[in-house]
C-alpha cells in the first residue's frame, strides 16, 4: 500500500471538490444551536449600539472565515448596528476593509466613520486587547489610513470595551478567541460571539458551554448555517455541497485504508502459518 | 548585576500587573495602562528586527550558495517591492500595496490552506489505521462528527448530527476542560516562577 501512487487519491478529491461548485447539489443545511446563539445574541442588539468586530485572520484562512465575517456583517448592517473592526493579525486590515465596503457601503449605503470603521493593525496580542478594554482610543490613536479616531462620528462615546454592546471575533488561532475570552470576557465581562476554524472550533467549545461565548461559528459549516439564518445564501452555502462531498471521499478512504490493512495483515498471519 | 536587576524588574511589574487584575483603583489601572502601552511600543520594535533578521539570512544563503539559494532572490524583492510601495503610495484601498495584497497574495495563500484536503485524503488512505481498540474508537468518533458537520450526514441517517453533537459537547469537551484546566494551572505556576526569579530561562545565556 506504501507503494500506492498518492496522485490517484489527490485526482479523485480535485473532481469530486470540482463537481459540485459548477453543478451545486443544494443539500439541505441544518443549524446547530452554537450557530443560532450567535445569531439570536446579534439579533437583539438594539439599532444603533456599537459593535467591536475583532478580525484576527489572514488570507490563509479567508476561504473559510471571510464567509463568516460577511454574513455577520450583513446581519449587523442590516439592523443598523454601527461596528468598530480592529485587528491583531497583520495580514487583516485589508481583508476587513474588502468586507466593509462589499457589505457596508454597496449593500447597504452606509459611510465610513459615520456607521464603521477599520482601525486596522496593532501588534501587542493579549496586551492590546486588554489595553482595548481600557481604552480603545488610546490603543488604536489613528484608524488604518491614518486619520484621529476622535474625527469619527462612530467613536464619539466609545472609551472602552463597557461602551460596545457585544464583542464578535472572526478566529484562525493565535492571538483569537481563546485570548479574548480568556483576557478580556472574564475581566470587562462583555458578550462575545466568535467565528473559527472548523479545526480550532472544539477548543472553543467549553467557553459556550460555560456562557462565555454567546454563539459559536465552526468552519464553513458554520458560515453556511449563518448565512441560512440570515437568509443570503453565499460562498459558504456553494462550498458545503463540495465539502460534503469531500468528507465523504475521505471516510471512504479511511475505511479503504483499513480494508487493506486488514488484508494485508491476514495475508501477513496466513504466509507465517 | 547583570542577572540581578532584570529579574529585580521582571519580580516588581510582574507582581504589578497580577494586582492590576485584582484592583480595579484608577491610580493602579492608570499605571497598568501605561505599562501596557510601553509594551506595544516595544513589540512593535520586533517587526524591525524581524525585517533586519530575514535580510541578514537571505543575505548569508545567498553568499554562501546554501541549498535552495535562489529563492531568496524573490523573497527579499517581494520584502522589498511591498515595503516601498507601502511606504510611498499607502496601504488603504485602491493602492498598490493592496492591489497586491488582495490579488497576489491572498490567492496564494489560499492555494496552500486548500493543498491541505488533497494531504489529508492521502492520509486518511495510509495512516489512520485501526490498530487498537482506542485507534478503532478514534476512528468511528472522527467519521461520525465529519458526517455530522455537513448536511450529507443527516441525509444518510437523520441521528447522525446528534451522535456528532453529543461526541463534541460530552466526552470532547470533557477532555478538553480537563486539558485546558491541567494547562492553565501549568501557566499560573510557571508566571508565579518567573516572577519569584525560580525560572529564569527568558533571561537566555549562561
Amino acid at each position: 500500500m506504501e507503494r500506492f501512487d498518492r496522485r490517484y487519491i489527490f485526482l479523485v478529491i480535485f473532481v469530486i471538490v470540482l463537481f459540485p461548485l459548477i453543478w451545486p447539489l443544494g443539500l439541505p443545511i441544518r443549524v446547530s444551536k452554537e450557530v443560532r446563539g450567535a445569531y439570536v445574541a446579534i439579533d437583539k442588539i438594539p439599532p444603533g449600539s456599537k459593535v467591536y468586530f475583532a478580525c484576527d485572520y489572514d488570507p490563509g484562512s479567508m476561504p473559510e472565515l471571510h464567509p463568516m465575517t460577511i454574513a455577520i456583517l450583513n446581519h449587523l448592517f442590516s439592523h443598523n448596528v454601527k461596528v468598530i473592526g480592529g485587528c491583531l493579525w497583520p495580514g487583516a486590515p485589508p481583508l476587513l476593509e474588502e468586507a466593509f465596503n462589499k457589505v457596508a457601503v454597496e449593500k447597504y449605503g452606509k459611510k465610513y466613520g459615520v456607521d464603521f470603521v477599520n482601525l486596522g493593525y496593532k501588534e501587542g496580542r493579549e496586551v492590546v486587547m486588554v489595553s482595548i478594554g481600557r481604552s480603545i482610543p488610546s490603543t488604536f490613536p489613528a484608524d488604518f489610513y491614518g486619520t484621529p479616531v476622535s474625527k469619527f462620528p462612530v467613536m464619539q462615546g466609545v472609551n472602552s470595551l463597557s461602551d460596545v454592546a457585544m464583542i464578535v471575533n472572526i478566529s484562525a488561532g493565535y492571538p483569537g478567541t481563546k485570548e479574548w475570552v480568556q483576557q478580556v470576557q472574564s475581566r470587562y465581562h462583555v458578550a462575545i460571539a466568535s467565528g473559527c476554524t472548523a479545526v480550532s472550533a472544539p477548543e472553543y467549545y467549553p467557553y459556550y458551554q460555560s456562557g462565555q461565548l454567546v454563539g459559536l461559528l465552526g468552519g464553513l459549516a458554520g458560515a453556511a448555517e449563518y448565512e441560512k439564518l440570515v437568509g443570503i445564501p453565499g460562498t459558504a452555502t456553494r462550498g458545503m455541497d463540495a465539502q460534503s462531498l469531500g468528507h465523504l471521499a475521505i471516510i471512504v478512504f479511511i475505511v479503504l485504508g483499513n480494508l487493506f490493512y486488514l488484508y494485508l495483515k491476514k495475508k501477513g498471519k496466513l504466509a507465517r502459518r | 548585576m547583570k542577572r540581578e536587576i532584570p529579574l529585580i524588574i521582571t519580580a516588581i511589574f510582574g507582581s504589578f500587573m497580577v494586582i492590576d487584575y485584582f484592583v480595579p483603583h484608577p491610580t493602579v489601572s492608570g499605571f497598568g495602562e501605561m505599562l501596557q502601552q510601553w509594551a506595544i511600543i516595544v513589540v512593535a520594535f520586533a517587526y524591525v528586527l524581524g525585517v533586519a533578521n530575514i535580510a541578514r539570512i537571505s543575505g548569508q544563503k545567498i553568499t554562501r550558495r546554501s541549498r535552495d539559494w535562489p529563492y531568496q532572490f524573490p523573497l527579499l524583492a517581494g520584502l522589498a517591492f511591498m515595503l516601498t510601495v507601502g511606504i510611498i503610495w499607502g496601504v488603504g484601498e485602491r493602492t498598490l500595496f493592496n492591489d497586491f495584497y488582495l490579488y497576489a497574495y491572498s490567492p496564494m495563500q489560499g492555494t496552500m490552506f486548500s493543498l491541505l484536503a488533497f494531504f489529508i485524503a492521502s492520509a486518511a488512505f495510509r495512516a489512520f489505521r485501526m490498530r487498537s481498540f482506542g485507534a478503532a474508537l478514534l476512528a468511528i468518533a472522527a467519521v461520525i462528527v465529519m458526517l455530522g458537520r455537513v448536511p450529507v450526514g443527516a441525509m444518510i441517517w437523520d441521528k447522525i448530527p446528534v451522535i456528532s453533537d453529543w461526541i463534541m459537547n460530552v466526552p470532547q469537551m470533557a477532555a478538553k476542560r480537563a486539558i485546558m484546566i491541567g494547562a492553565s494551572l501549568g501557566a499560573i505556576s510557571t508566571g508565579l516562577k518567573v516572577i519569584l526569579g525560580i525560572e529564569r530561562n527568558y533571561l537566555g545565556g549562561d
